[in-house]
């Protein structure tokens, strides 16, 4: 089979789409939770996200609903615990992270009949992607970049240094919320893609291979975004010709990006 | 009557049961030049972050432009440089004049936008600091004396008319340094920009400053500098060698500023 007949299925299309938008939007705001030295709160998130879906498949509601508020209020709770309890942001997020898989697996196990559901949760199923999901990752993904766009200068400020961003009149408490809801929003739509376990990846990885590259910050966010994008496209494609799991393979190829523009780097440097 | 720049009175500040600082009460006008100055742990620091609203005192009040730090909205007028970017990260990728736009974010509405106009003034901070030619290179290439000067770029390019400075010279070299507090110095005199600068080089600041306020976690002597050499403080704090090696270098500086 081809380029051409695989792109004739509907449902490669809507994963292409879907796929690009929320690669984008997870590269964005990657490019910010990486240089604020906050990266794992999207993996932290991404396990109450599993706390999330097992609520609502417990509930019988649709999992996406239930995530999202949990894991909204459980940013919410990372920020608190940080500044009241005095702890590290990786503490922080350690607690609420574990305590999302532990209420997560306690539901699945009183439930006992839903474990089937939360599997393509926990590894994704963009290739069973609706056109109704379809419609929502793009209004939301756009909808999260352009509240990215309204707060570059701050977020770019508070990620260079928060104590000077402050003192220059930015409301650093705001924004910080603001960056956790947005990453909490992000982690829920990226599940889909490529499941709750690897979501970090899509906010680490196409990061990571800009800045090994890039010269300036606007630059950098988009070849993560481009990274991003490509390492979907094609993770799509190898996954379905290879028949292999394909967040699982999208992940890899944003690795083996990783790797290739880290040896560049290295090797032009010499 | 004009408002005090910056005003405190009687602040206490405790980390955990500590005394940090303790009676704390002085008043700065607009045109002052105020080195501060003491002992590694004086807490010096800890005084201008309580300026600035970024700690709050456990008592006392303070007023910055006749209003409390946490109610105050005009971050315009105040520049800051911090003693060291704690989360600075050696490969943050933003160029020279993206970093150096930050400090224009207090004169923004929202959303706030990088303007050509702004572009003039960035340039012109950058050529201020003699860092023109560097606008466009990433500030993790840089060496630690242009990084600091690409950070006072920041502090400076809204042209506010509070600059508060934590050890802003200790990355630079000695032409640098000079020429840095000579820029401090037009600033002053021909902006009447207020500036506090927390210094161990008190003999550079001697130089330049209008007054010297000496912090032993409470105000030691706050002045002008021929007082402070007049004064005991001076021997008991630094050493009778030190005190004459400083008062007498200072006395050597023709043009000194102490004398205003």
């Amino acid at each position: 089979m081809d380029i051409v007949d695989l792109l004739s299925h509907g449902f490669i299309q809507r994963a292409l789409i879907a796929g690009s938008f929320i690669a984008i939007l997870c590269a964005t705001l990657g490019t910010f939770l990486v240089l604020r030295r906050f990266s794992l709160i999207g993996d932290g998130l991404a396990h109450v996200t599993f706390g999330g879906v097992a609520v609502g498949l417990f509930l019988q509601v649709y999992p996406m609903y239930a995530a999202i508020p949990i894991v909204m209020l459980s940013s919410l709770g990372i920020l608190k615990l940080v500044e009241k309890a005095r702890m590290y942001g990786d503490a922080a997020i350690g607690i609420v992270s574990s305590l999302g898989i532990a209420c997560g697996i306690l539901l699945a196990s009183a439930a006992g009949g839903f474990n089937i559901d939360l599997f393509s949760y926990l590894f994704g199923s963009i290739l069973a992607i609706s056109r109704a999901e379809v419609v929502a990752s793009i209004i939301l993904s756009l909808l999260l970049i352009g509240v990215i766009w309204l707060f570059y200068h701050e977020l770019l400020a508070i990620s260079f240094d928060e104590e000077s961003a402050k003192a220059t009149g930015v409301r650093t408490k705001g924004i910080n919320t603001l960056l956790v809801l947005l990453t909490s929003l992000t982690v829920v739509l990226a599940m889909r893609l490529v499941g709750i376990m690897l979501i970090s990846a899509l906010l680490i990885l196409p990061p990571v291979s800009a800045l090994q590259v890039t010269r300036g910050f606007r630059m950098t966010i988009i070849t993560a975004s481009f990274v991003g994008v490509v390492s979907v496209i094609l993770g799509i494609f190898v996954s379905f010709a290879a028949d292999l799991p394909t967040g699982a393979t999208i992940v890899i190829l944003n690795f083996l990006f990783f790797l290739g523009v880290f040896v560049y780097g290295k090797l032009s440097h010499r | 009557m004009s408002v005090d720049v910056l005003s405190a009175e009687g602040l206490l500040f405790r980390h955990n049961s500590t005394e940090v600082l303790k009676d704390i009460s002085f008043r700065l006008q607009a045109g002052d030049y105020v080195g501060i100055v003491g002992p590694n742990g004086s807490g010096k620091t800890t005084l201008i972050k309580l300026f600035l609203g970024l700690l709050q005192p456990n008592e006392g009040t303070i007023s910055l432009f006749g209003v409390q730090p946490s109610a105050f909205r005009e971050w315009r007028k105040v520049g800051y440089l911090p003693q060291r970017i704690t989360s600075f990260n050696p490969h943050f990728p933003a160029a020279v004049r993206e970093i150096v736009a930050l400090g224009l974010l207090s004169t923004k509405g929202f959303p706030k936008r990088v303007t050509r106009d702004d572009d003039r003034a960035i340039d012109k901070a950058l050529i201020l600091l003699d860092i023109l030619d560097i606008k466009n290179d990433l500030i993790g290439e840089l060496s630690g004396g242009q990084q600091q000067r690409v950070l006072i770029a920041k502090a400076i390019v809204s042209e506010p008319e509070l600059l508060i400075l934590d050890e802003p010279t200790t990355a630079l070299d000695p032409d640098a340094r000079e020429k840095f507090f000579g820029t401090l110095q037009s600033l002053n005199e021909m902006q009447r920009v207020t500036i506090i600068i927390i210094t161990h080089d008190i003999g550079s600041i001697g130089k330049y400053a209008s007054r010297l306020l000496y912090l032993d976690k409470r105000i030691v002597f706050y002045g002008g500098f021929d007082a402070f050499c007049a004064s005991g403080d001076m021997a008991n704090y630094f050493g009778e060698h030190s005190q004459h090696i400083i008062c007498h270098r200072h006395d050597s500086q023709p043009g000194s500023l102490i004398d205003r």
